[in-house]
């Protein structure tokens, strides 16, 4: 329409596409790698309910509130919930994936260092949904 | 030319008009009205997280209520009818007609408003804005549930009908000598944003009867106990209200359209441009509604398709940022308030915009998800951009409909402070969500970066509350006893105004 030229404008976009193309490459590349879960992880089965977790190792133990694990192995988390949508989240470890009630959604992780840490419910649950928090001790291996 | 206060008619007479410049202050008027009890909320909250341990509100049920019916009053009871107001106002002089192309229709598109709102405001429902079920179906107390149900079926309504409107108005009843490529940029947007609600609504219509019968026993379909799956919910309303923040954006973007060219005394950079950023966006806006559900456990391939949908919408509002910067470039610029909130406006729409990239990202998304990282995201579109836009917009629109000037002084102090403010609450609630603090929270454990962000970002929300005290003292005075505007070009910036003091209303004859 108007008589100027337009590349300053062509060159822009080019400019927002590469960039575009490059964050979808590197956020595809390492999506694959963090969703690829590691063999021989050990499988914990998370309940969420309003309002608590509730953690079911592969020997039958179980803890409410509470998860304990060992620094250096592998964890596979399988999630579920009794009543409504909670979300499981330890954000040091950038785990979270939602509890949905008649679904099992898995996320994994390998903890690092002995500690603590918060657990969390990010997906708005209801009255206590602010309060749904447990703690992850990570410890030394037993043997 | 709408000079409701130096020509006073009695109140019944614009109530039962179906002249668009009346729908239009009606909107305006009742969009205001929203804005001031939904910003009070969200005051309210923010107080509330100013320490961890209840403060003003007194338990969580409250605190719940209150962020649902903050939400969902600015954006379906502020945002919407602002910009009905101004596509009222604004869009069918722009296409040289004598009013909107059906009158009748347009009033009743406005009077489903006030009903919905009410039920929406007396019911006070605490499942947030996107009622996800199963909690709104097994836990979400009635009647509040109930009845913001039938509030947004009564305001999805309103809306079809409004685009109806507009898209027969710009399309039909253009002047003859007018093609489609000599429509302001301004109606464009609104050509666009209701075409996106002809296809994006009826879904999220669907999915509220749904949710109601659910609700009452006799259907399963988002219920898991009967069989039904609530991730069918979340695909349903986000097809909606994915493609939605589009509608809400275009007319904002549509207004700056308006003030940047005006007050940078050059015409726009590129007109095509524009007009092809707003037809990409409402398409696009359609392949991106389940980047809001990486984490409901989607398999590798379906994030990937929806990050590079979401990803495809960037270069589109790119390009409008570039427009706007293009055509300031060497301009004669008259930073008069409209135009600073414009300004302010896209430097906020850039932050958002550059926000939005790391939440598409996959892996990025499980950092950001449900945390106030979002809270600040949608947040600088909403305010930053949306607000900021609609805003700036009623400053200029501010002497076509009253014949007055506003207080020019208190404009600048009210955008300064606003824009400090939102700065101030947005940004740091980004940083607040990396530190880990989840959304929708009533309290919070006595985390020391937890307290000092909540703590910045209450500040910021109470510096835009006064300068909100003062736009409101500015308008009412104004109003009435502002300087009389000199109505051919109350800006001192010359060129041709879309200003329709052409525009007859039978009324005042």
């Amino acid at each position: 329409m108007s008589g100027h030229s337009n590349w300053p404008e062509w060159i822009y976009i080019g400019v927002v596409v590469a960039l575009m193309v490059w964050v979808g490459a590197e956020a595809w590349e390492a999506e694959r790698l963090v969703e690829h879960v590691p063999e021989g992880a050990e499988t914990i089965v998370v309940t969420g309910q309003q309002w608590f977790w509730t953690f079911e190792h592969e020997d039958g133990t179980k803890e409410i509130g509470e998860l304990h694990v060992e620094v250096g192995k592998a964890y596979k988390f399988e999630i579920v919930s009794k009543d409504v949508n909670h979300s499981f989240n330890i954000h040091d470890y950038v785990v979270l994936m939602d509890a949905i009630p008649g679904r099992v959604n898995t996320v994994w992780f390998a903890p690092t260092e002995v500690g603590q840490h918060d657990i969390q419910c990010r997906e708005y649950c209801g009255l206590i949904h602010y309060n749904m928090r447990g703690t992850l001790y990570v410890e030394a291996p037993s043997s | 030319m709408v000079l409701e206060l130096q020509k006073p008619r009695p109140i019944w007479q614009i109530m039962f008009s179906t002249h668009h410049t009346d729908v239009g202050l009606l909107y305006l008027i009742t969009s205001l009205a929203f804005l001031f009890l939904g910003g009070s909320l969200a005051l309210a909250i923010r107080a509330e997280l100013f320490l961890p341990g209840a403060q003003i509100i007194g338990d969580a049920m409250t605190f719940n209520r209150i962020f649902t019916v903050h939400g969902t009053t600015l954006i379906f009871l502020f945002i919407l009818p602002f910009a009905s107001s101004v596509g009222n106002y604004f869009v069918p002089i722009m296409i040289r007609y004598k009013d909107m192309a059906y009158p009748k229709l347009n009033a009743i598109a406005f009077w489903m408003i006030p009903p919905a709102g009410a039920l929406i405001w007396l019911g006070f429902a605490d499942f947030t804005w996107y009622a996800t079920p199963p909690y709104s179906i097994i836990s979400a107390p009635g009647p509040a549930a109930d009845m913001w149900i039938f509030g947004l079926k009564i305001l999805g309504i309103s809306s079809v009908l409004g685009a109806i409107n507009f898209i027969v108005t710009i399309l039909k009843c253009k002047h003859p000598d007018m093609s489609i490529g000599q429509v302001p940029l301004l109606a464009w947007s609104f050509l666009s944003s209701s075409l996106i609600i002809l296809v994006a609504i009826p879904t999220f219509a669907a999915a509220l009867l749904m949710l109601l019968t659910d609700r009452l026993g006799v259907s399963g379909f988002f219920n898991p106990a009967m069989g039904g799956d609530p991730i069918a919910y979340a695909h349903l309303f986000w097809f909606t209200f994915h493609p939605e923040v589009y509608v809400l954006v275009i007319p904002a973007i549509g207004m700056m359209y308006e003030i940047i060219p005006r007050f940078s005394r050059k015409p726009i950079y590129s007109y095509n441009s524009g007009v092809f950023a707003f037809v990409l966006l409402s398409i696009v806006g359609f392949s991106s509604w389940a980047h809001h559900m990486y984490a409901t456990g989607m398999s590798f391939t379906e994030k990937t398709v929806f990050m590079v949908g979401t990803l495809a919408a960037v270069p589109a509002s790119a390009m409008h940022v570039f427009n706007f910067i293009a055509t300031m470039w060497n301009g004669r610029i008259k930073f008069s308030t409209p135009m600073m909130w414009a300004v302010g406006g896209i430097a906020l729409f850039f932050s958002a915009g550059a926000g939005g990239v790391a939440n598409a990202a996959m892996p990025l998304d499980f950092t950001t998800h449900d945390t106030y990282w979002v809270v600040g995201h949608f947040h600088l579109f909403v305010m930053g951009t949306i607000a900021f836009g609609s805003i700036g917009f009623l400053y200029y629109m501010f002497p076509y409909v009253t014949g007055r000037m506003y207080n020019e002084k208190m404009g600048k102090i009210h955008f300064v402070m606003s824009f400090v403010g939102t700065v101030l609450v947005f940004f740091t609630q980004h940083v607040l969500g990396l530190y880990g603090m989840p959304r929708r929270v009533f309290d919070y454990p006595p985390i020391p970066e937890w307290i000092a962000m909540n703590q910045i970002a209450t500040v910021g929300a109470m510096i835009i509350g006064v300068s909100m005290v003062i736009f409101l003292a500015n308008m009412i005075y104004s109003s009435g006893k502002g300087k009389l505007a000199n109505t051919e070009d109350p800006f001192g910036v010359g060129g041709k105004y879309y200003y329709p003091f052409e525009a007859k209303n039978p009324h005042h004859d």
